[in-house]
């Protein structure tokens, strides 16, 4: 047994005991150690990508909610101030519209107010003129009752028409 | 709390020393040895038949290991190493031939009658090779239960311990010296990385046989991995070797034939960077220990047992290094291998 030249029988058994332990190793423990450790590695990047992912989402979501929260509220706002702009308009056209009205019947009182005033004149005038004649009637006839009356009343209008 | 520890030791040794100095100078004389430094530190690093722990007194404290031959005319034989040996010395020797078969003192097979036999042995090595691989096996195996159990989920128990260094041969060696085509090529270089590892950490152990730092062992790593790079070289590799772009006509020859021997300098480095690399740390190790034998001295033994501890840590650390080292330049000739590179931008 030397010490720099190899010897036959070793090199055999070393051949032969180390092929099959690379073999029996390969089959038996790094093929399912690698797939192991490649899954495992695999897995742990996928679980970091998905949190990520699921990181992104959650942002996405958040800035949606905003954005929703942001369009409802201005929404919220037209909608009031449509409903406040409303209001005002309607209470404004009510404010005419009372006006108008207002007008138109102080007019018609108004109108109805002279209507009766001319009436009621006309009605005193009519009364003023029967009783003056009828005044007039009666102091015809007391004035006429005598003879001296009679001739005094023709000699007046006789006068009277001498003058014209 | 060690550095106090140290202080006193290295007091101690000189200590030690200087009182056992002449005591050694008188009393080496009478001591009989049966085996010289050089022969106990290779007796440790080299292959053997037998394996060998310890002598208690007279009695080797040794496993016998089968002895397999082959000869053409005598077809395939079992034995044991301890049919050959000497049973009081267990030493092997011509003299204790057996069945027309011997092992001689360096421990090669022969024939009584001169002819041709070929050694199939389960040396120590061999032996040792199977404990990696069964340690291994076990580790690994467990490891791979644990995801077949539980699916994709974190590791727990043996796959704590494996799915890191999996990972790690997978991103930080095969992705980066490979590229894009790396996931192929990470099953052999995970099987290698651990049997380099485990190989170079159990031979550490006292009494383990000194497996990844065996030249045949290094050799078929890297014959393995020369095959598996060339028979994966893509156009551009070969062009790279056989029509190196860029260079001139005339210089082509040259570079073509330094190309070429460049495919085999590869694997080369490879299986002398671990063999030296394991070897030289055993030899060290031992070297070491073989100086309380030379000297008989107990300072001698405690500093030696201080730097034996120092460098056994660095050869945890070599262990390991060196298991990523095969593993990285394995990858790197696979990636160069396989690369679609523009060459432009490469050399």
């Amino acid at each position: 047994m030397d010490l720099i030249s190899p010897s036959s029988g070793l090199i055999f058994w070393q051949l032969f005991g180390f092929l099959a332990l690379l073999f029996i190793l390969i089959k038996f423990a790094w093929k399912p150690m690698l797939a192991a450790l490649e899954e495992r590695e695999s897995t742990i990047d996928n679980a970091l990508k998905a949190a990520e992912q699921a990181r992104n989402d959650m942002a996405n979501l958040k800035a949606e909610n905003e954005k929703l929260l942001a369009e409802a509220r201005l929404e919220r706002d037209t909608i009031l101030k449509k409903a406040h702009d409303a209001s005002a308009k309607m209470i404004e056209e009510a404010k005419v519209e009372a006006g108008k009205q207002g007008a138109q019947m102080i007019e018609n009182a108004k109108a109805v107010i002279e209507t009766e005033k001319k009436a009621a004149l006309a009605e005193v005038k009519t009364q003023v003129a029967t009783l003056t004649l009828e005044v007039t009637e009666k102091l015809l006839r007391k004035n006429l009752s005598d003879e001296k009356a009679q001739k005094d009343l023709v000699d007046g209008f006789v006068n009277e028409l001498k003058l014209n | 709390m060690t550095r106090k520890f140290l202080a006193l030791s290295l007091l101690i040794s000189a200590l030690l020393l200087s009182v056992s100095s002449a005591v050694f100078a008188s009393g080496s004389e009478t001591e009989e040895s049966n085996e010289s430094p050089t022969e106990f530190i290779m007796h440790h690093v080299k292959d053997s038949h037998e394996w060998h722990f310890f002598n208690i007194g007279h009695t080797h404290v040794t496993l016998p290991l089968p002895v397999i031959t082959y000869a053409a005319d005598r077809g395939l034989e079992f034995y044991m190493s301890s049919d050959f040996q000497n049973h009081d010395t267990h030493l092997f020797g011509e003299e204790n031939a057996h069945n027309g078969i011997f092992i001689d003192s360096h421990e090669h097979l022969g024939r009584v009658d001169g002819g041709s036999i070929m050694d199939f042995s389960i040396t120590k090595n061999v032996a040792m090779m199977f404990l990696v691989i069964g340690l291994v096996l076990w580790i690994t195996l467990s490891a791979a239960r644990h995801y077949k159990k539980n699916g994709a989920v974190s590791p727990k128990g043996a796959a704590s311990i494996v799915e890191p260094i999996v990972i790690f041969v997978r991103d930080e060696i095969a992705e980066k010296a490979i590229g894009p085509k790396y996931k192929k090529f990470v099953p052999y270089l995970l099987t290698l990385f651990f049997f380099i590892w485990i190989g170079n950490l159990l031979g550490l152990m006292p009494g383990a046989a000194n497996l990844t730092g065996n030249i045949a062992v290094t050799f078929t790593l890297a014959i393995l991995t020369f095959i598996l790079v060339n028979i994966n070289g893509n156009k551009d590799y070969w062009k790279h070797v056989f029509a190196t772009p860029g260079v001139p006509a005339p210089l082509l020859p040259i570079i073509v034939v330094v190309e070429f021997i460049g495919l085999f300098t590869k694997p080369f480095a490879l299986m002398v960077r671990l063999f030296v690399a394991i070897t030289a740390g055993h030899i060290v190790i031992l070297a070491f220990i073989a100086l309380v034998f030379i000297f008989e001295s107990y300072a001698i033994g405690v500093v030696s047992t201080l730097m034996v501890t120092f460098i056994n840590m660095i050869e945890l650390l070599v262990a390991t290094i060196q298991a990523y080292v095969f593993t990285l330049f394995t990858a790197m000739y696979i990636g160069g291998a396989v690369a679609e590179h523009a060459h432009d931008d490469h050399h």
